[in-house]
């Protein structure tokens, strides 16, 4: 267990140093860019992952709360003139304010229902921002948004320090992930995406965790979008539009979706990789569209899910005794997959 | 006066496309519970072949559009074999992905074979027609009569014929209709058939009024969610009903609302009946 254990935090350390570095390392405003961007994205998809991956609803609705985050830090800094940190506060809190009222009405639905629901919650948050042209500049887009204003002696004006700041939220992002995932909630949440009526049952309230699970999702998400606004420093209607929703979708399909290293993977592989195939850009959607599908019917888990099941089919295969060794999430994903196999779909 | 009937005649135009796409997704929903997020990708490929077997090889409406739902139709096929098939006991959250994996994929696919730019397709029944002191172009008058064609054509398919009986017989009982010994396969392959052309003949229809681009699906697509949502997942009737609801609603709101807003009519419909009813409206006992 030690070792195993041991083996994981060395890992984790080694990225998190590789992260701290990087700056240094590569000292390159290009790519600099493009790890604070993956960065944010990465944000967002842990929002999507704790409701998508561990409660086992797809909300479609989250590039729409990405939206919500990013325009409400944008109005609030220029057409209310507030201080940057206390209007980042504020589009946080506010997101969640509309995200706990659709949660309300929204989670009384199930599966198909909800993902058809989101998905036109998501458009009419998109046609909002895009009609709405006295608040939110319409197709013109909206320019002029502050850079993170200075904490103390903390200044964010250049690139390199706002990746500090973007990296600071990540890191806060997935720790707060791994305790809630790790903690009783994070339990509660599971065993409504493995059987909602079984949960229901054992005497969970499903109704109020799938709440919070939902508003918790969209604070993650409206986080991501507030980073990206102040640090893009312009914003489009489109950033609302269901194409972002489906990257979301992709990276964290790809990277694994219901593991922790899932969206940090697939976030990191698809954007180092589009910038591989730039020549693709219009067209990357031909490769990852298949690969999505693939994914799904092959590794419904994604690259980390993957790894994680080859890993245990070595040590079951080597008939070492360690199996029960493995973390308890690993255990846990991989009795998620055999259970999937059994779940019969309805109908 | 005069307006209204306008638009009402307008409203009856885009709810027999709406119908028509909507119609295909019940069918799906019905017989695999599958939301097929790919439906408006089917949609703007058959605009696409349509397009391209006129202005390509230069063949008259009619035969590219017959071309264009087979075509669409088999493509359809290919997506039940190879990826809904395999996917039959997976959890629904997986359906779903792979559905928008293949809707990213087809709509990349056409930007890149037929460009980015919006297309017009030429009909051969542009010309303007007055009927009762109302003017309306051919094409419209075309949407309009072959919808209800296809609709009655469908109806007879449904009830007259054995294929058509065992797609209704799974529809309401996968496992019964499995008992009595029904190839819930084929039909499974027949329905996404149907799905495909129904979809290919809707883009095709509509294709000269609106235009012809990567993207044409995406609001088509959901406003045919809508629709199946107010008329019942998986119900035929529904989706036809549903989808003139539709059409009516939008055009009149467009004149005396707002042309602006007139999209999200369709989705505030859907927010207000999920709201009070989560199951949808009509939904069978016991799902």
């Amino acid at each position: 267990m030690m070792a195993t254990v041991l083996k994981q935090r060395k890992l984790l350390i080694l990225v998190i140093a590789f992260a701290l570095v990087f700056p240094f390392l590569i000292p390159n405003n290009y790519y600099l860019h493009m790890m604070t961007i993956s960065f944010i994205w990465m944000i967002a998809v842990y929002g999507l992952n704790l409701f998508a991956g561990y409660t086992g609803y797809l909300s479609l609705a989250h590039a729409g709360f990405f939206a919500i985050g990013a325009y409400t830090l944008a109005i609030l800094t220029v057409k209310a003139g507030l201080h940057f940190w206390l209007a980042f506060f504020l589009s946080c809190f506010i997101s969640c304010l509309i995200g706990l009222l659709v949660g309300l009405v929204a989670l009384r639905t199930k599966e198909h229902f909800f993902a058809i629901y989101t998905l036109c919650v998501g458009y009419i948050i998109y046609l909002l921002i895009d009609k709405w042209d006295s608040l939110t500049g319409g197709v013109r887009g909206f320019i002029g948004i502050p850079a993170p204003a200075n904490i103390g002696p903390l200044s964010f004006q250049t690139p390199v320090s706002q990746y500090y700041l973007v990296l600071f939220f990540l890191l806060l992002v997935v720790f707060v992930m791994y305790r809630i995932i790790y903690s009783l909630t994070g339990r509660t949440y599971i065993a409504i995406r493995n059987s909602e009526d079984l949960a229901l049952t054992i005497g969970i309230s499903t109704m109020k965790n799938k709440l919070t699970s939902f508003v918790l999702s969209v604070f993650f998400t409206s986080l991501a979008g507030a980073l990206y606004a102040s640090f893009i420093r312009f914003l489009g209607p489109d950033i609302g539009y269901i194409s972002v929703m489906f990257d979301f979708l992709t990276y964290l399909i790809v990277g694994g979706i219901g593991t922790m290293a899932g969206p940090v993977v697939g976030t990191l592989l698809i954007t180092f990789l589009s910038q591989q195939l730039q020549f693709l850009q219009d067209y990357r959607m031909l490769i990852f569209g298949p690969v999505l599908t693939l994914l799904v019917i092959f590794y419904p888990q994604g690259i980390v899910g993957g790894v994680i099941r080859w890993k245990a089919k070595r040590v079951e295969k080597s008939g070492n005794p360690q199996v029960r060794t493995m973390p308890a999430t690993n255990r846990f994903v991989i009795s998620r997959h055999s259970e999937n196999k059994k779940q019969v779909k309805e109908g | 006066m005069e307006l209204l009937i306008q638009q009402l005649l307008n409203g009856l135009t885009v709810g027999s496309v709406y119908s028509l796409v909507a119609l295909g997704l019940t069918l799906v929903y019905g017989i695999l519970h599958i939301p097929n997020f790919a439906h408006g990708a089917l949609y703007m490929m058959g605009g696409y072949v349509t397009l391209t077997m006129m202005n390509q090889a230069g063949l008259p409406y009619w035969l590219a559009i017959l071309i264009s739902m087979i075509a669409i139709g088999l493509l359809g096929v290919l997506m039940e074999r190879f990826v809904f098939y395999p996917l039959r006991d997976a959890p629904p959250l997986h359906d779903k992905i792979a559905a928008i994996g293949i809707l990213l994929f087809l709509e990349a696919f056409a930007q890149f074979v037929w460009g980015a730019d919006y297309q017009t397709m030429s009909t051969p029944y542009g010309n303007v027609v007055t009927v009762l002191g109302l003017t309306l172009t051919m094409q419209r008058v075309l949407i309009i009569v072959s919808t209800i064609v296809i609709m009655i054509l469908l109806y007879f398919f449904l009830k007259k014929t054995f294929i058509g009986a065992s797609i209704i017989a799974m529809s309401q009982n996968r496992e019964g209709a499995n008992l009595v010994g029904i190839n819930t396969n084929k039909v499974a392959m027949m329905t996404f058939m149907i799905s495909g052309s129904l979809a290919a003949l809707a883009a095709s229809l509509a294709s000269p009024i609106n235009l012809v681009f990567p993207g044409m699906g995406h609001l088509v697509i959901l406003k045919a969610f809508v629709i199946i949502i107010l008329g019942g997942m998986g119900s035929i009737p529904g989706a036809i009903i549903g989808g003139y609801i539709l059409g009516f609603s939008e055009s009149l709101g467009a004149t005396y609302i707002s042309n602006d807003y007139k999209d999200i009519i369709a989705f505030v419909i859907l927010v207000i009946i999920l709201t009070v009813k989560p199951t949808g409206l009509f939904a069978k006992e016991g799902q």
